[in-house]
């Protein structure tokens, strides 16, 4: 399995299959709608195809949404044309804040389909254990996240997979869940699926990083803003059914 | 003939299934459940804890009369001490004691989800699949990472089997809501539009069930809002999936839980693996929902790794954590 760009994750080389294949030259045939060239496939990810392109001398990203065959037509064409307005509003506003954030160059909804510039890095998630500082990393993403939430934006899907390492700079990309919103509960969501996304696939850095990242986001929102978040984040993982305590867990030394 | 490899009696009792099931580390020698249903409404957890120790007895009895054994040749017992209903959790716990300390068995504790995903690793075949567990009391799409079920998505508020039999029962449909949604589900003519709330990985069903009981309520037609009630909670949970699977790159998906059984989530989520070149597969119908089997069969894991616990530590936990559990047995321990 090889990690790409842009947060997807793509077997190499291995297409196969009818709707895979479908999705693709799907792809290709709204890339040259648009007057694209194609460079690469970045990747077929959970949502959608992303395509390295050339259009009007940028290096481009195109998202295309692709149809689910598993759910209603009519359902899956609202949620794609929806979630391509949106995330095209996101990224103006995130870029608005200074967040660094991959660069919106067109959009257009009828055919589920948005055009950012490129971003040459790795995900974060596939470099934090050989990065020298990962706290200095995570403190600055921390703050970015306290920024946007400060002016009401939610990414919606802020895990580990969604930052890009360029050089020692990190930038947040797929803001394809996020949405406008001041409600705590989906501050507290966002700070929950960081957390979340480390605890999956890096328990051992957890205490470390996840300190950096609320200092980080204590000083974008201040002391206040940032506990309402924490409480919110506990009141999260003590919510749905059956959900411990994690002093619970320390009480008791790990169940088994 | 005793085989070489330990054999253990499992006791489920964590909601509305009192469960007695006899296994090894390879197969199910028994798997005797009954089930307590509730005449209105839904499981109150003192009504179905009467109905375990009115049952329990037999239970076990037959559960052994299956297996052809005596509970002196059983190695271990092996109980589910949670998540689930405090009183519920204790007929089983109660009778795990007992058996324990009267017959001088060692004491296996189980996680309840744990067993659901051992359950259909075994029926499945697959090695270490992406597993969405699915049910009444849970919804959770969880794999292995370095030794234990990381969660990697799961409901922010109710489950979606609740959301669905909360609907049912409330609409008249009754019990079992799941398979009755379904079926009108199938009459229906036009699709209405739901809320719709995947935050991530993690959803959210109140919101949709709130809006599908106004619906009724306004004279929408019963069958197009169980079609969109269906359609909507499925593919908000297939899509998460979806997410899961490629964060993961894992290579099989099966389903299990008392949802397992809907036919439509299996074709939703086996065109969903295909999609990523995944093999799909859902546990066996027989071990769906809660049963003693599974219990057995994770306690005979455990077991076999050394897993044992003393009767004076044997308290329930009605709110333990898939990712709460080591799980030693496990073959892969990747990061």
């Amino acid at each position: 399995m090889m990690a790409l760009a842009h947060g997807i994750t793509w077997r190499g080389g291995n297409v196969k299959g009818g709707a895979r294949m479908a999705a693709l030259s799907a792809a290709s045939r709204l890339l040259e709608e648009l007057g694209a060239e194609w460079v690469s496939l970045l990747g077929v990810g959970a949502e959608a195809v992303v395509v390295r392109c050339r259009w009007r001398g940028f290096d481009a990203v195109a998202k295309y949404r692709v149809p689910k065959p598993y759910r209603d037509e009519r359902l899956d064409s609202v949620l794609r044309r929806r979630r391509t307005v949106l995330e095209a509003k996101l990224l103006i506003e995130a870029k608005k804040l200074g967040v660094p954030a991959p660069t919106l160059l067109y959009v257009e909804p009828e055919l589920h389909v948005l055009l950012m510039d490129f971003i040459p890095g790795v995900r974060l998630r596939e470099v934090i254990t050989r990065l020298d500082r990962p706290e200095e990393i995570f403190r600055e993403l921390g703050f970015y996240t306290g920024l946007m939430h400060e002016r009401g934006i939610v990414h919606g899907d802020l895990t580990t997979s969604n930052v890009m390492m360029v050089g020692g700079k990190a930038y947040i990309i797929d803001f394809g869940l996020g949405a406008f919103s001041n409600e705590l509960e989906e501050q507290g969501v966002d700070v929950h699926l960081m957390l979340r996304s480390l605890e999956s696939t890096h328990p051992s850095l957890v205490p470390s990083l996840y300190a950096a990242f609320m200092e980080g986001y204590e000083e974008a929102r201040g002391e206040e803003a940032k506990r309402a978040v924490e409480d919110k984040v506990v009141e999260i993982r003590r919510r749905g059914r059956y959900v411990a305590e994690r002093r619970l867990r320390a009480k008791r030394g790990a169940s088994t | 003939m005793r085989e070489a490899e330990p054999v253990v009696l499992g006791i489920e009792s964590t909601a509305h299934t009192f469960g007695v099931g006899i296994a090894t580390t390879r197969r199910i020698l028994a798997n005797v459940n009954s089930i307590y249903e509730p005449k209105v409404g839904g499981i109150h957890p003192r009504e179905a804890a009467e109905h375990h120790s009115r049952v329990a007895g037999e239970t076990l009895a037959r559960a052994l009369r299956v297996a052809g054994l005596n509970i002196q040749d059983v190695d271990a017992i092996a109980v589910a001490l949670g998540p689930g209903m405090g009183p519920c959790l204790r007929v089983g716990a109660t009778l795990a004691r007992y058996l324990a300390v009267k017959y001088s068995k060692p004491l296996v504790p189980v996680n309840h989800a744990v067993a659901h995903v051992e359950i259909a690793k075994l029926t499945t075949g697959f090695r270490d699949p992406l597993v969405v567990y699915i049910a009444g009391g849970n919804t959770i799409i969880t794999t292995l990472v370095e030794g234990r079920y990381r969660v990697f998505g799961e409901t922010l508020d109710m489950p979606l089997g609740n959301c669905i039999d909360t609907f049912a029962r409330e609409v008249g449909l009754g019990y079992p809501g799941t398979p009755r949604v379904e079926e009108k589900a199938r009459k229906a003519e036009s699709y209405i539009e739901l809320p719709y709330v995947v935050k991530g990985q993690d959803l959210q069903f109140s919101g949709l069930l709130t809006k599908a009981l106004r619906l009724v309520k306004e004279g929408a037609k019963l069958e197009d809002v169980c079609y969109s009630l269906i359609e909507t909670a499925y593919s908000m949970l297939v899509e998460v999936a979806e997410r899961a699977l490629v964060h993961t790159g894992k290579r099989e998906v099966t389903l299990t839980g008392g949802v397992a059984r809907s036919k439509l989530l299996c074709r939703k989520l086996e065109a969903m693996a295909k999609l990523h070149d995944a093999v799909f597969k859902p546990v066996d119908p027989e071990y769906a929902g809660d049963n003693g089997a599974m219990i057995a069969y994770t306690g005979a894991l455990a077991y076999a790794s050394g897993v044992t616990i003393s009767v004076e530590e044997s308290a329930i936990r009605p709110m333990w954590r898939l990712d709460q559990v080591e799980i030693p047995w496990s073959p892969h321990r990747s990061s």
